[in-house]
């Protein structure tokens, strides 16, 4: 959003910043957002069938005059959730006269005192009736109201709302709309830090204990620590043989074949990255021992205690390579 | 990836703490451009990468009409051709960017009957992997009695 600015103040003469801040923007509660809008088109079937095919929406009163016409609205009519698109300002909007664009300033006085981000958290839409191919949509804007500053996770700012009117060419309201944005001076943190990245999955923790562990993983090899002192094998691993006490071992390779244990599938909470339903599976290796791990390759309602599987290790991204279970099967593609 | 049309329940069959069938929408850089176009939405961070990279965003993410759009779909995809949806109030959060996947659900939290129509009100929730991008109650009545 761009706006030419007029702050009314003489830079040579600051004002103490914060209070003279308040105070203009609250000038602009009550004030049109911007000029009356008259809808470029009427509403019509073209713009309905994109709308439908862009967000998948198959009720057929929207498309089919038909089943339109047999439904209690008689006929075919918009999708309500479109009510603000009739008098979207377009690829080329009109630049509005000076003065006009009572939000551009506002806008532009809150990018000049440092709050420069904005992001819309609410959107409230009353429909007083469903609109038909035909109809012609004026919009009336106003600044409703706008907050003291408040602190958010974003950043301090000021919550602004702007309220919608709809009216049909027979002058009647149709529907309403609230929308609140925040506008923002983004946290030091969030600024400086880069684009929020999609969470990664966790990392395991490597020690003297388990380094042995996930290095092998990190060479495709499945390692079970072995106790040089009684030759029995432990997982996970830990310093000491629970059996003879010795504090020697050395370890030995996994075929990687075992079978499923015990397993259970999360469904709640979910916590990013990972997709739900996924299996968490403890792996009785044939060696004897057993480990966690997730049974992939299956849908998770068919997995079964006692089923066969076969390690595989996959890369979940530039630094992490995970062991993972999927099904035996004799005959599957590798 | 449009939902067939059913028809619509009684509203004498809808009842409080009733589900929705849950809608998993994949987020394609296709999806969010056809739907920001069709909105008429030309704000650049909904279809060019590069310029949303430049205003600090990883990629091109939804505008906020396609998410009233889809709430609004996950509604009548249960609630059919006989429902008529009187409001929708939005709670925006996460954006959906391509890659993720949007798992909306519904639960009816209240009902009542005002004249000849049953009004449903129900609480919508839109999560994708970074957490709630939408939740959202919309109020829908149904025709009554008949």
């Amino acid at each position: 959003m761009t706006a030419q600015v007029e702050t009314g103040s003489s830079p040579q003469a600051p004002e103490p910043e914060e209070e003279s801040l308040a105070a203009r923007l609250q000038r602009f509660v009550g004030r049109p957002s911007r000029p009356p809008v008259s809808a470029a088109d009427p509403v019509n079937q073209p713009m309905v069938r994109h709308w439908c095919e862009a967000i998948g929406d198959g009720n057929p009163v929207y498309t089919d005059p038909q089943a339109a016409g047999a439904s209690r609205h008689r006929g075919l009519v918009a999708p309500p959730t479109m009510l603000q698109v009739w008098n979207m300002p377009g690829l080329r909007p009109v630049p509005p006269l000076p003065g006009e664009d009572q939000l551009g300033e506002l806008i532009g006085i809150l990018d000049q005192a440092g709050y420069t981000a904005i992001v819309a958290t609410n959107c409230e839409q009353e429909y007083a009736r469903y609109l038909r191919p035909g109809d012609l949509l004026s919009a009336t804007s106003m600044i409703e109201a706008i907050s003291e500053e408040k602190r958010t996770a974003l950043g301090s700012g000021y919550f602004i709302n702007l309220h919608e009117t709809y009216t049909d060419q027979r002058g009647e309201v149709v529907g309403t709309m609230m929308l609140r944005v925040l506008k923002f001076r983004p946290n030091e943190r969030a600024e400086s830090s880069p684009p929020a990245a999609p969470p990664r999955r966790p990392r395991p923790v490597v020690n003297d204990d388990n380094r042995f562990f996930w290095e092998g993983v990190g060479r495709g090899e499945l390692l079970i620590q072995r106790c040089t002192g009684c030759a029995r094998l432990r997982h996970p691993p830990r310093p000491m043989c629970p059996h003879c006490r010795s504090l020697e071992w050395d370890t030995r390779r996994s075929g990687g074949r075992g079978t499923v244990y015990s397993y259970v599938i999360p469904h709640h909470p979910p916590v990013p990255p990972f997709t739900y339903p996924h299996v968490v599976g403890l792996i009785e290796l044939v060696e004897g021992t057993r480990l966690v791990s997730n049974v992939i390759d299956i849908d998770p309602a068919e997995v079964r205690i006692g089923m066969p599987v076969e390690v595989c290790f996959i890369t979940v991204d530039d630094e992490l390579v995970l062991p993972q279970f999927r099904p035996t099967v004799g005959n599957r593609e590798r | 990836m449009s939902t067939a049309a059913r028809p619509s329940p009684r509203f004498e069959e809808v009842h409080l703490g009733d589900t929705l069938p849950e809608l998993a929408m994949e987020i394609t850089p296709t999806l969010i451009v056809s739907a920001a176009l069709a909105s008429r939405d030309f704000q650049d961070v909904h279809h060019d990468a590069t310029l949303a990279r430049q205003h600090g965003m990883p990629d091109i993410f939804m505008n906020i009409l396609a998410t009233n759009g889809f709430v609004g779909r996950f509604i009548t995809d249960w609630a059919g051709p006989e429902a008529q949806i009187r409001k929708i109030s939005v709670r925006l959060g996460a954006p959906n960017f391509p890659g993720d996947t949007m798992r909306m659900t519904g639960t009816v939290t209240a009902t009542e009957l005002q004249g000849g129509e049953g009004v449903i009100d129900v609480d919508v929730r839109g999560r994708n992997r970074l957490g709630d991008h939408v939740v959202a109650s919309v109020s829908v009545s149904l025709p009554a009695g008949g």
